[in-house]
């Protein structure tokens, strides 16, 4: 019987020169479903997805363990990393404009991709290619298929890291920061079409992000890191209506609402520690408002909560589901 | 395309004009030929009447005039010492110079280029090091030294290969090592950081994300990157093949364009040395000029820059 569990993190870690970046991370993606990463700059996200595959620079130490359909793929040969890689797992980049050669043809790059994985050639290969570009919306294919790089705008390429993402048929897409480069426009055409071509193929997404709006328009579920570690994850409605974890909810503070009276945004106080000097116990301690005495000496777990979520947190903020609910029928009770 | 071309065409001829006006002046200002050719004890008359001859005794921008126009009409002036054409002088030493520079260019290109790119793909390990190490010692090492160094070790010592002379193969190996050991170094040197700066760059992460199969990543997606800083190396030596050979000539006793041109400026032999800084000046042109073609050929990007 085939698992549920498409790609399965355990205990990933990850140090560079010895310093370690990523402290153990647990992750379930399922098949077809959207999972959100969200947190500040430097917290792990897309560190977490490239150690994965495999894409870290030499000096990157990554242990723990990475399983494909409950195929162990770390610390295995180079081959075993090179059949999952586009096959089952692709990714798309952040700038997408560096991330395609630029001394290739661009009909090229995605053929290279139907080469490896779906054994096209010739003109199998250029047909697919040019369908693929008309699928992420590249207007006469055809004629700019022989184009560089850089005779492309940067949403353009950004479709065409798609394109060429969708052409190994994946499994699941990693889309790291796939609109922070590009103007606010384009970046909801990006969203459109990521989610719309979730909805045809069926493909699992791993959406790396700051932009918490973003997240809750593609994925259905979150995970927010800081400091290397996830400290809350729970379904999208959870979180964003009911965010348990301090530094969750100072995301949310931190965010302008264009509805409603004006307020001011509320920053989180202090940056995030570098990761050769994370403080003692909780790594949020020192910029947290409900921190205690345990939270600079002891490190919480991540662990389940009665609403589903999964949280690291002594002291969290907001009301457990149930109380919410308590709270809400005597509201209720007083008002009638 | 037309236009590019004849701008770059009229940049040539200006680079070279300017070359051969700089020679002209600074020969003439540096020491009176008369002098230097007849010796220093012969009468004021046999000098004048050796200025006379030569045309020295005319204002230098008069002798200027004179010589552009008899460039423009294909006259390259005569040797004061062989009385023979000065072209055809300079155009007899090219082969001997040629034998020197195309193996040592050649020796450069095989052994530079791969031994940088391997060193950067195992960047850190002993081989890496080693690379570094020898590239270094190869290109700060001036080739007078390494010349005298090599001949002591083969010729001297070991006995193995002649330190001077034309006669055999055998005589060029000496030479042509000592000339490529240092281009070695600094194309290895290059190589490796073009390499190491093109493997840490997006695309290369997307190629391998893609599923690529390293080597094919390395070969299809890097190589050609890190072609187009490696070509601008190779075209400066393409340049070089004619001048880059005068102080190991001189060392090796090797008849070649670089010992005429020693030889040539001591006896202050105006035409001559005129000669060679034009061929030296047009060989640099060239090769900068293919070098600007394959820049296009490579990299797309400045294939647009250049047509605007």
């Amino acid at each position: 019987m085939i698992s549920d569990n498409l790609v399965e993190l355990h205990g990933l870690t990850v140090a560079f020169d010895g310093v370690k970046v990523l402290h153990g991370i647990d992750l379930t993606v399922r098949r077809g479903e959207a999972i959100g990463l969200v947190g500040e700059s430097g917290c792990g996200k897309s560190v977490t997805w490239l150690a994965a595959l495999g894409l870290l620079p030499g000096k990157a130490t990554v242990a723990g363990s990475v399983r494909v359909d409950g195929q162990e793929i770390l610390g295995g040969p180079r081959t075993v990393l090179e059949s999952v890689r586009g096959k089952r797992i692709a990714m798309i980049f952040q700038d997408p404009s560096s991330s395609l050669n630029p001394v290739i043809c661009i009909g090229r790059q995605i053929t290279e991709a139907l080469v490896i994985h779906r054994a096209l050639t010739g003109k199998a290969a250029k047909a697919e290619a040019l369908r693929l570009m008309d699928m992420v919306g590249i207007p006469d294919a055809r004629r700019r298929f022989d184009l560089f790089p850089h005779e492309f705008s940067g949403g353009q390429c950004q479709r065409l890291m798609i394109a060429m993402a969708l052409a190994g048929e994946p499994d699941l897409l990693v889309a790291d920061e796939p609109t922070t480069a590009l103007d606010a426009t384009i970046q909801a055409q990006i969203l459109d079409l990521l989610i719309e071509l979730r909805k045809e193929t069926g493909m699992a997404t791993i959406f790396i992000s700051h932009d918490l709006g973003a997240v809750s328009q593609v994925c259905e579920r979150a995970c927010v890191m800081y400091a290397g570690r996830i400290v809350e994850q729970g379904t999208i409605a959870a979180l964003f209506d009911n965010p348990r974890h301090p530094y969750t909810r100072g995301l949310f503070d931190a965010i302008p609402r264009l509805d409603g009276p004006r307020e001011r945004l509320i920053p989180i106080p202090g940056t995030v520690p570098h990761p050769r000097d994370l403080p003692e116990g909780c790594a949020f301690s020192p910029r947290c408002s409900h921190a205690a005495a345990d939270c600079r000496s002891g490190r919480p777990n991540l662990s389940a909560m009665d609403d589903g979520r999964l949280l690291s947190c002594f002291h969290p903020v907001g009301h457990p589901a149930g109380l919410m609910q308590a709270a809400e029928s005597r509201i209720q009770e007083a008002v009638s | 395309m037309l236009r590019f071309a004849s701008i770059r065409l009229l940049r040539a001829m200006i680079t070279i004009l300017a070359v051969l006006t700089f020679a002209f002046v600074v020969l003439r200002m540096s020491g009176d030929p008369a002098q230097v050719m007849l010796g220093p004890d012969v009468p004021q008359e046999s000098v004048d009447a050796f200025r006379k001859a030569w045309g020295l005794d005319q204002p230098l921008w008069i002798q200027y005039l004179a010589y552009i126009k008899a460039i423009f009409t294909g006259d390259f002036g005569v040797s004061m010492r062989d009385k023979a054409s000065a072209m055809q002088l300079v155009i007899d030493r090219i082969p001997a110079t040629l034998q020197l520079t195309i193996p040592a260019l050649f020796l450069k290109v095989v052994i530079g280029i791969p031994a940088g790119v391997y060193a950067a793909l195992h960047r850190q390990s002993a081989v890496d090091r080693g690379v570094i190490l020898a590239a270094i010692f190869g290109f700060t090492i001036p080739s007078f030294v390494m010349g005298l160094l090599l001949v002591l070790i083969f010729s001297i010592t070991l006995g193995l290969l002649p330190s001077g002379g034309q006669d055999t193969w055998q005589h060029g190996i000496l030479p042509t090592l000592t000339m490529s050991i240092g281009g070695i170094g600094i194309l290895a040197r290059f190589s490796r950081s073009a390499m190491i700066e093109v493997m840490g760059q997006p695309y290369i992460r997307t190629a391998s994300a893609k599923g690529m199969a390293w080597q094919d990543v390395v070969w299809r997606h890097a190589l050609p990157n890190a072609a187009v800083p490696i070509v601008t190396i190779v075209g400066f030596m393409v340049g070089s093949l004619i001048a880059g050979a005068v102080v190991v000539e001189t060392i090796f006793s090797w008849p070649g364009i670089g010992r005429l041109l020693v030889v040539s400026v001591t006896n202050r032999d105006l035409a001559v040395v005129q000669c060679i800084l034009l061929m030296i000046a047009a060989t640099m042109v060239v090769s900068n000029l293919i070098v600007d073609l394959l820049y296009g050929w490579l990299d797309p990007r400045l294939r647009a820059h250049s047509a605007h």
